[in-house]
């Protein structure tokens, strides 16, 4: 077997376990039932599987320019997904979307309103 | 912006964002260097960060250690929530926690948000960097093993954050070690 067979196989294998870990975040954010859940299933299986399905275009064109773009692509989605999620989330929590009874602990709506208690006093 | 001190040249910022514009041209030509340098000076003149302070430096063996942990908590992070996302029987105990990180750099603050992120069932929902306090949802409590056990997790990526990126009067400050061995265990209020 010649190395571009390899090449191709691993490519090929990326492509199959990219796609079902799309997929399986696509079926997360639909049945997860409420926001923060939702965005779990945004960041990790869909940072993953954008990750092997780029590893598999890398090993499968196998020329530099491809490399570094990929290698690009790679680097800013694992520095913004964290980002949106933790915006989205932070909205969600500070406009009332996340309902803290379907938590079993509850840290930061007590931190929050004693932040808010504070900053009254201050007032 | 930098505390009323006149501003240096940012070379490190200039020399990214040039190998930036290198690497989407995917070769590097006279044209595309020259540019990429006046396309960097140009982005750093009109859209001027704050400085990031940085007094460490790269620990070869400890980045490749956080990397290569990383990698593997990646993947088992997406194994985890794929198995929940496809099993209809079992509806997620998530919970909301505060995790107090030992360092009070906004470098450390940043990597160690993003990475938990990305790692265990956890997911930053508020970082307040002027207590160092992240507030983390966690997706499902009892698949990861208890509150404290994420905590710890938490508490373990800043560490290797640390150990990779971080001085030693850093490290000291911090509490931990450069080997990570007789580690102080750190107590949770």
């Amino acid at each position: 077997m010649s190395w571009d067979v390899v090449l191709d196989i691993a490519a090929a294998v990326c492509f199959v376990f990219a796609g079902l870990l799309s997929l399986a975040a696509g079926v997360g954010v639909l049945r997860f039932g409420d926001l923060l859940s939702r965005m779990h299933a945004g960041t990790k299986p869909q940072v993953l599987g954008v990750l092997l399905g780029l590893a598999g275009y890398g090993l499968r064109m196998r020329s530099g320019p491809v490399l570094w773009t990929v290698l690009l692509v790679a680097l800013f989605q694992l520095l913004t997904a964290p980002v949106a999620a933790h915006m989205v989330g932070r909205a969600g929590y500070r406009t009332g979307k996340v309902s803290s009874d379907r938590l079993v602990v509850d840290e930061l709506t007590s931190d929050l309103n004693r932040a808010q208690q504070d900053t009254r006093r201050t007032d | 912006m930098s505390r009323g001190s006149r501003r240096r040249l940012p070379w490190r910022m200039l020399v990214w964002l040039t190998l930036v514009w290198l690497m989407l041209w995917g070769r590097l030509s006279t044209g595309t260097l020259l540019a990429g340098i006046a396309i960097a000076a140009l982005v750093t003149t009109t859209l001027p960060l704050p400085a990031v302070e940085f007094q460490g430096g790269i620990h070869p063996f400890a980045t490749a250690r956080l990397v290569g942990r990383f990698i593997l908590d990646l993947v088992r992070a997406s194994i985890q929530v794929t198995l929940l996302a496809l099993n209809p029987s079992r509806t997620p105990s998530g919970a909301v926690i505060r995790v107090h990180l030992r360092s009070e750099s906004d470098l450390y603050l940043t990597l160690t948000a993003e990475l938990s992120t990305l790692v265990p069932g956890s997911l930053v929902v508020e970082a307040n960097r002027q207590t160092g306090v992240l507030h983390l949802h966690i997706l499902d409590v009892d698949a990861l093993g208890g509150i404290e056990k994420v905590r710890a997790d938490t508490l373990g990526i800043e560490a290797r954050v640390l150990r990779a990126l971080a001085s030693d009067d850093e490290l000291a400050a911090a509490g931990l070690t450069r080997s990570g061995r007789d580690e102080r265990r750190v107590e949770q209020t």
